[in-house]
């Protein structure tokens, strides 16, 4: 199934908690995507998981990105029985505590990819099982890969600048 | 067999140690000891331990140095090569590892991430800036990653430093008198 034809059926389930189709900008060799509702997120990966005619069983990653006016979640799916591909993108406006569902009870992988975006840009994961910091320190401060993020000077008394 | 302490039979003790004897000092017999077999602490932090590791393999051969017995264990090793990127996450752990060495202990700093943050040192928030912020460094091995005869020179360097050292001054300095 094509992205379009994807697409269209997720439009006709969930109406207007889907957004645009965007293609990628000429030249570039980014897939095409499609933006949706974060706070349906939950619903419409289920749908996507089950529809027997998608079947994405597959959870290729979950990533974080900061733009200056939001942060933006992005699901990449990939199916095994129908070999087909989708991208997603959720849009997180409010900067100050953006919050998502968790799909890890969907797909077990999502557990520490969500782990990481939490570690790293702070967008907390609801109903996650286990939602505490991956890489970093426990007791580290800010978000290393939000834009404004700036270190703290010390940690457990070891200079963290040059 | 005893020898008579007074009066000694210059003939007798001849024949007794004959070729036998050796004469040094407690230094350098000490010294010698130390330097022929500094075992290293198994501790692979990034990329540059690929390339500890070919030292240890048979074509760069570490053992000509006695130091290829790479430990596993802080409580068996006398040198710590920090052979990689130290985060700060693991700074903590290098420097409890480090004081669990007994003494005398060495650390050898291999490669630019070791000693000053490495490719890492401006937007690396993660990593320490250099492994001497937690613990004293003997050697500096500079290199990203440095080459095995890198780190053999640096090794080679360590023995010369060890070579100095004065186990009867240590000894003097730490109980005031020789006999303390
Ligand atoms: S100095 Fe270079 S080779 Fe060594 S750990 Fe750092 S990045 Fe890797």
């Amino acid at each position: 199934m094509d992205n379009k034809t994807i697409y269209e059926k997720l439009k006709q389930k969930f109406q207007d908690a889907i957004g645009a189709l965007k293609e990628p900008p000429a030249g570039s060799h980014g897939d095409p995507f499609i933006e949706v509702s974060a706070e349906k997120i939950h619903s419409i990966l289920k749908f996507l998981k089950e529809e027997p005619e998608l079947l994405f069983d597959n959870l290729l990653c979950i990533s974080g990105v900061d733009y200056p006016d939001r942060l933006e979640v992005v699901y990449h799916f990939h199916s095994y029985t129908h070999l087909h591909k989708v991208v997603l993108k959720a849009l997180l406006t409010d900067k100050t505590k953006p919050e998502i569902d968790t799909v890890s009870d969907l797909w077990k992988g999502a557990n520490w990819l969500e782990r990481e975006i939490y570690d790293l840009f702070g967008i907390t994961f609801k109903n996650h099982p286990d939602l505490r910091r991956i890489l970093l320190p426990d007791d580290w401060e800010g978000y290393p890969l939000r834009k404004d993020y700036k270190h703290q000077d010390y940690w457990h008394g070891i200079k963290v600048g040059m | 067999m005893t020898i008579p302490l007074e009066k000694p039979d210059e003939a007798k003790l001849d024949e007794i140690l004959g070729q036998n004897l050796l004469l040094t000092t407690v230094d350098k017999v000490a010294n010698w000891a130390r330097y022929s077999a500094i075992w290293p602490f198994t501790f692979g932090l990034a990329c540059c331990a690929i390339e500890m590791m070919a030292v240890g393999s048979p074509r760069y051969d570490l053992d000509r140095f006695g130091a290829g017995v790479f430990r596993a264990t802080p409580r068996q090793a006398d040198l710590m090569i920090v052979a990689g990127t130290v985060t700060i996450k693991m700074a903590e752990r290098v420097r409890r590892l480090y004081e669990q060495m007994g003494e005398p202990r060495y650390v050898i700093s291999m490669g630019s991430c070791a000693t000053h943050g490495g490719p890492y040192w401006q937007h690396g928030y993660h990593v320490l800036k250099g492994v001497d912020r937690v613990i004293p460094v003997d050697v500096y091995v500079p290199g990203c990653p440095p080459r095995p005869e890198a780190l053999i020179q640096g090794i080679l360097m360590l023995q010369e430093k060890i070579k100095k050292e004065s186990i009867t001054k240590a000894l003097f300095k730490s109980h005031g008198q020789l006999h303390g």
